[in-house]
Formats: structure tokens, sequence, C-alpha cells
């Protein structure tokens, strides 16, 4: 899965969670979740579920920290698959 | 001087009806709400019958968002959205942009939130996935979680609680915001309650042996409220509320007014004296009633009609009775009684303000809606007060003033709360009194 691949994915993901919908036209990897997409914070965890179902990964409480943004999640997503 | 309080709102998600005007229709036409359940039957219940609302998907969705709707599965409190949000909406009101309404809140009850999702979550939790609960499962499954959706839904700033007394709950609620408005405390509020459905809400009153397993071939004649033959409540569950408001503030914004609340009482029987767990002690019902009508300087002869509690159990000639010796009225003194668990079942949680809703549409609207399945009157009723009180057919008068409404709940508490038709030509001079007194206004929404 190439960059644009997995960051179709996580927009896929964030969608129905998203509070922005100008911002979500234009996601990169720098788009923060929380800040940019002014999704509500308790809804991170269900993109860490979402994220976990759709590629078949365990994501742990560490790690979830560092899905602050696309780039971060992109990170851990591809660590995981690489492991 | 404490303020009077109407009613400017009404919402209801029942069983035979959903919305004020689907409901309007079933209750003069004595709509039964109740089916058949083949899922009740296969997990073996005794009563495999009961009354759900009807509401699609995309119904849901004229209320919550998708992203609320997501893995959602709490019955009681989408009821308590919808009644809650119709309610809001009738009373002529919006939704709060960004400055919550400071004057306006909600007292909203109900039994239990979302025991689908709590089942749901153990299974989860006992196989060691917490982390799969997901974001919601607390806020689907707090008691109050009925009260802070609507009160998010419709940006509510003065208080926003949940109450829960059993059966007694939705009517309680009324008092309860009756009161904090009476106080001064509050403009306007939301009472209400709402109450869920399904084998897990119910499975414990099958097991009790108190729902009826005598009529899972003729559902709508199951729940037999005052008939010789009832034999047990029938379950039911959905939503209402009203919205409750200062007068000055009703008159000031020119909404229509339902009805008057005048007040009422609550109180509980200590479960001595009979009173137990299950069952009331009559003499706090007595009591209750007595101290509602003192409480609004009301007599016992004031009262026009009876929206009992009346369940369909062999207690319904004991609530007949208790009324009699309460408002020192019988045979042919009596007033007109009615039930409106013959059509909708036993709501639970959720009865004490759909039966409200109903009664203060009846106030409103001029008419009296029929009892059904009670044909065949109960005896010890029959030898209490004159047949002629319990109509079996809609009643259209405009001479039905003052409605008293009771709800009796497990843990032996009552509640019971005084509704008055509201006359505007009556009423014409104590609103100029109003305004004489009506010196600062509130600076509100």
């Amino acid at each position: 899965m190439n960059k644009t691949e997995l960051i179709d994915a996580l927009k896929e993901i964030a969608k129905p969670y998203i509070q922005d919908e100008a911002a979500f036209e234009h996601v990169t990897e720098e788009t923060n979740f929380i800040d940019d997409l002014k999704i509500n914070s308790a809804n991170l965890v269900d993109i860490v579920l979402d994220t976990e179902d759709k590629f078949d990964i365990t994501i742990e409480d560490d790690e979830m920290e560092q899905m602050l943004t696309v780039k971060g999640a992109m990170q851990v997503i591809t660590s995981k698959l690489n492991a | 001087m404490s303020k009077r309080v109407v009613i400017t709102g009404l919402g209801v998600v029942a069983p035979n009806g959903v919305g004020l005007s689907n409901f309007e229709k079933a209750l003069k036409a004595g709509t039964s709400g109740i089916t058949y359940f083949e899922d009740l039957k296969a997990r073996r219940f005794s009563c495999c019958i009961g009354g759900v609302p009807e509401v699609s998907e995309a119904l849901k969705l004229q209320y919550l968002t998708p992203l609320q709707l997501r893995n959602f599965t709490s019955s009681g409190i989408l009821y308590a959205c919808m009644a809650g949000m119709d309610a809001w909406k009738d009373a002529g009101l919006s939704v709060a942009e960004e400055t919550p309404f400071w004057e306006s809140g909600c007292i909203f009850g109900t039994g239990i939130s979302g025991v689908d999702k709590m089942k749901e979550s153990t299974y989860l939790l006992d196989s060691g996935k917490v982390k799969r609960l997901g974001s919601n499962a607390v806020a689907q499954t707090m008691s109050s979680g009925v009260s802070a959706y609507l009160g998010g839904i419709i940006g509510l700033g003065n208080q926003v609680t949940t109450n829960s007394s059993a059966c007694a709950t939705g009517t309680e609620a009324i008092l309860l915001a009756f009161e904090r408005i009476q106080a001064g405390k509050a403009q306007r509020m939301i009472a209400g309650s709402s109450g869920e459905h399904g084998p897990y809400i119910w499975g414990g009153f099958d097991a009790m042996r108190v729902m009826t397993y005598k009529h899972n071939d003729t559902p709508t004649q199951g729940s037999r409220p005052m008939s010789a033959t009832a034999s047990g409540f029938v379950p039911g569950s959905g939503g209402g509320a009203l919205v409750l408001e200062t007068l000055e503030s009703a008159l000031e914004r020119n909404a229509p007014i339902y009805a008057e609340v005048l007040g009422g009482a609550v109180n509980s029987g200590g479960q001595r004296n009979g009173g137990t767990m299950t069952a009331p002690n009559s003499v706090a019902v007595q009591r209750c009633i007595k101290a509602a009508l003192q409480n609004t300087h009301i007599e016992g002869k004031d009262v026009d009609l009876i929206n009992g509690h009346l369940t369909a159990t062999v207690k319904d000639p004991v609530e007949i009775e208790n009324w009699t010796i309460a408002l020192g009225r019988k045979g042919k003194h009596f007033p007109y009684v009615h039930s409106l668990k013959s059509m909708i079942g036993h709501c639970l949680s959720g009865a004490g303000s759909i039966e409200s809703v109903a009664a203060v549409l009846g106030l409103k609207n001029g008419f009296i809606f029929p009892n059904t399945n009670c044909e065949d009157l109960h005896p010890d009723i029959a030898a209490l007060i004159d047949v002629d009180k319990i109509p079996h057919e809609t009643i259209h008068t405009e001479e039905i003033e003052i409605v008293a409404k009771a709800s009796f709940g497990f843990g032996d508490v009552n509640a019971c709360v005084i509704f008055k038709k509201w006359d505007y030509k009556a009423n014409l001079s104590d609103t100029f009194k109003v305004s004489d007194t009506f010196t600062t206004k509130i600076n509100h929404e």
C-alpha cells in the first residue's frame, strides 16, 4: 500500500467522525485529527478501533498516543504491517 | 411570589403512535400498540406480547446524526431525544447556537439506559476486549444518558439531570421540573421520561410472573386495566416529553398554552403497612393524592378526570378504592377514570410521561380517550364507582377542567400531578396581574 492509498484509507476511516468538511477535502500527512478535522477527542478511540479492523492489526496504548495526525497514524500502521 | 407554570410543548413516542398527531388519532380511536414478539417466545418468555413504538431508520436520522447513531443501540435514549426534541419544537423553540439556553434545562427520567449496549459490552469485557467498547459505551449506558443526549442536542444550560423512581419516574419528572420553575430557578424545563424495550428490560418482570401469559394469541386484548379478567400487565416502551415554562415567558413569546400545571405531590409508603418493594402502601397512595389536592388548592370534588396508574394487575380495584377515599367520592359522584395502559401496555419508566402527554392533549382538545378491554369490569370496581365513569368510547367534551394523573412505582413510591385546562378568557384578568408583577424581564435566549 503506497502513501496515497494509505491516506485514502485513513480518510475513509475518519470520515464518519469529522466535523469540518472543508478541511476533510484537503487532508495531507500533516493533518491533525482533532485540530484540523474537528474530531471529538473521544472519537479517537473509535478511529483506532476502526483502523485495527481495517488493517487487521492491534494498536497499543502508547502507539495510540502517536496517532493524533495522519502522519503519526501512517507510521503506526506501516510499522505494524511491516513487522 | 411563586411562578405559575404552563405547558407549551408536547412530544411523544408511543407504541400506538409516534408523534403528536398520530398519537392523538390513536387515543381517540382506542388503537392498540400491542403486538406479538417471536423473539420473546424463542426466549421462553411466558408473556410474548408488548408495546414497541414504530421507528424507522429514516425517522431516527431526523433526530440523531449518523455519527450519533454509530454503534447506537439505546432505545430509551432514542425515545428521549425524539420526544424531547419534538416537544421543544412544538413549543416554538429552536436549538441553541454557540451560547446555551441558560434559563432552560431538563429533567428527563428513566429506569435504566442502554441495556442492549450493556449486554454487548459485557461479552466484550468477559473476553478480554475492554478497548473494543469504543467511545460511547458510557454515554449510552449511564442513566443520565437520556438527559445528556437531549441537553446536548438542544443546548440546555440550566439543570440537566435524570430522575429515576421506577414506574413513577415520568410523573415525578414533571413535578420536579414544575418545582424548579415555580421556585424561579429556571424559566423553562423539558420534563419527560422514557423506557426501553426488549427481553433484557422485560425479562425480570416475566420472571416475577407479573405480566400476562394469557394473551399471546390475542395481543391487543392483553392489557386489561380494571377488567375482571385482568391477568397481569403487558410491557411497553417509549417516551413522552412536556415543555414546562413560566406563564410570563409563555405569554411574552405568544406560545400556545396546552394546560397549566397546578402542582402535585410525591411520597413513599416506606414499604410499611402493606407496602413492599413491589406493592403500594394504600395509606401512602391516599396521602399522596390528598397532598396533591392540598398543594394545588383544589378539592376532591374539583377533579373531573383521573388518568390512573391502573396497570391491569389484581391491584387495580385497590387503586380505585384509594381514589375514592382520597377524593371522598364514590358511586355516581366519582369522576371519570381511564387508563392508557389498555392501549399501550405499561411503558414502565416511560409510562408517567406518555400518559401525561395523553392527559394534556385531552384537556386541550376536549376529549376523554376510551378504556379498552374492560367491558367485563371488575366487580370490586363496579361496587365502588358508577360504571358510566369508565368510558368505553371517546367522549368529546369541553367540560373537563381538572385532570389528576398518578403513577406508582417499585420501591413503594408515588407521584400525583394536577393539570388544569387553560382558558385564555378566564385567565385574562390573571394575565394583567402577572404583568404587574413582571417588573424585571428575564434576559433569555
